[in-house]
């Protein structure tokens, strides 16, 4: 055994668009231990709700992370108008769900890339980003927005699609699906990414569900956890939604399960865009959060389980708002798997679990 | 300025931004804007970068991050301020870890606003950003000749 040494990784490192630091001790060229450090990218914005009220805080609770934009705004939307009893119009829900399953391929296909990127294959990063920007001019065409969308508020959704927009959206789905195919096909069989990823970073289930993993994380390790099942909003009219789970533990399995959830999203937005009803997109709310109401909520966002918690205090602002975001739950798992693998492999691990730190951080 | 005296190499540092103008960064050079048909490529390596992109403001923790990666660079160097929150701190200027713009923590040449910043925004700050590179170049040039 050599001496233990320790090698700082981040916070600007290029694998990793986002400051996050690891102290990685190693022996040789094993990591013993890992120890994260936080708090870069802090900003301290739940202590907002004090200054902007319930309705200006969904566009600071967008911008918690510009991947994850709609899927925040979405569950802070949901969880003050179940704070408020409010009743959101089933188009408005099947919108919102439409809305969030693109921005779930597109997190992932963003995600697809970084992966490729991190072992080397340049040009897969090109080619996912390239079908990604197609899911942005989406994005753009319905919402005016690349990445920041603003279209939920509180009691529905400020913009409607007609139908001829949603079959257009079907149509650049299967335009997409067409091409992911023959990307997934490489990202699955290629044999050097294989030996990059395969028993690389494995995470048992037990230790998943120990600390507390969730997302595509722990599905990856065999655990039957999604919050899309609880079935709220659009999600409980589904036909049929069963998590894609994997039971190897390792960074093949979390490419292959994030692979296919691509091609499950494509699927849920044709489905909900065949099913949508006809009604109005919003309605007014009115007055205020009563005092001491409380809410929670949790939600399925491409990394995994977001909760989120209000308490309101009678006036238009909240008392608290809370959310405990899906990295913030997984990094205790990264640092778990980084025990004892390869020096080289931790751009792999880290990556694998895709972190937020914005999320994280807040 | 009728062609690109230099094709310049950018570094990319997330200052505390919500990840919306870092996708937008990399967006723009991945095809659909394809910044690297104009030679402007993503380095790791501060050393090697004439262009230094920010994106969101500046806190009390990264703001050591910011002036060393900024230091470590090698003049002419020309700062990008990319995004509404590297400009003035944005929508989170009243947090209470936010201490503002990039320019707080280091000389800022080129403002690039927007929520998120739009690629085409970013590829003219960009190509702003050169110009100053050659004016930077040009005085630094004068200085050694007149020493």
């Amino acid at each position: 055994m050599g001496k233990a040494t320790v090698i700082p990784f981040g916070p600007q490192h290029p694998v990793l668009p986002e400051p996050l630091h690891l102290d990685l001790v190693v022996e040789d060229e094993t990591v013993v231990d890992c120890i994260p450090q936080i708090g870069f990218v802090h900003r301290g914005l739940e202590k907002l709700v004090e200054t902007r009220d319930y309705n200006q805080f969904i566009y600071v609770a967008e911008r918690i992370c510009g991947i994850c934009a709609m899927g925040h705004s979405l569950g802070y939307a949901e969880t003050v108008e179940s704070l408020m009893n409010v009743e959101v119009p089933k188009r408005a829900q099947y919108l919102r769900v439409i809305w969030h399953e693109l921005s779930r391929i597109h997190s992932h296909l963003l995600w697809l890339g970084l992966a490729a990127d991190a072992f080397g294959f340049e040009s897969m990063f090109m080619h996912c980003w390239r079908l990604r920007e197609r899911v942005l001019d989406i994005f753009e065409k319905t919402t005016g927005g690349r990445v920041i969308l603003s279209v939920v508020s509180v009691g529905g959704v400020v913009r409607d699609m007609d139908s001829a927009t949603l079959q257009w959206i079907c149509e650049v789905l299967d335009g997409i699906k067409d091409e992911y195919s023959k990307i997934m096909k490489t990202l699955l069989t290629d044999y050097s990414i294989k030996n990059r990823t395969v028993g690389v970073g494995f995470i048992s289930k037990e230790e998943a569900v120990n600390l507390s993993i969730v997302g595509p994380f722990a599905r990856a390790s065999n655990v039957n956890y999604d919050a899309r099942l609880f079935g709220r909003g659009a999600y409980g009219d589904l036909s049929d939604f069963q998590p894609i789970l994997d039971a190897q533990g390792d960074c093949y399995a979390r490419v292959k399960v994030r692979c296919l959830e691509v091609l499950q999203s494509i699927d849920i937005i044709k489905e909900l865009s065949a099913k949508i009803p006809e009604g109005d997109i919003a309605v007014k709310v009115k007055g205020n959060p009563e005092a001491g109401a409380q809410a929670s909520n949790v939600l399925e966002q491409p990394r995994g389980e977001c909760y989120y918690y209000a308490r309101g205090n009678g006036s238009k602002y909240l008392e608290r708002m809370r959310m405990r975001t899906p990295t913030s739950q997984n990094l205790a798992g990264m640092t778990v798997a980084l025990k004892g693998c390869d020096l080289a492999d931790v751009n792999m691990i880290i990556l694998t679990i895709d972190p937020c730190i914005s999320c994280t951080e807040r | 300025m009728g062609y690109a005296s230099k094709s310049p190499w950018v570094i990319h540092y997330d200052g505390s931004s919500c990840n919306g103008c870092d996708i937008e960064v990399l967006a723009t050079l991945c095809p659909g804007f394809d910044g690297e048909r104009f030679g402007v490529i993503n380095t790791g390596n501060p050393k090697h970068a004439d262009i230094f992109l920010v994106t969101g403001s500046v806190n009390e923790q990264n703001i050591s991050v910011v002036r060393e990666i900024y230091d470590q660079m090698i003049e002419p160097k020309v700062v990008v301020a990319c995004g509404i929150c590297a400009c003035t701190g944005g929508i989170f200027k009243d947090c209470y870890n936010v201490i503002g713009g990039v320019d707080q923590a280091i000389p800022v040449d080129v403002y690039a606003p927007g929520c998120a910043v739009r690629p085409e925004t970013l590829i003219d700050a960009i190509v702003k950003g050169v110009a100053v590179l050659d004016e930077k170049a040009a005085s630094l040039k004068a200085t050694e000749k007149a020493r």
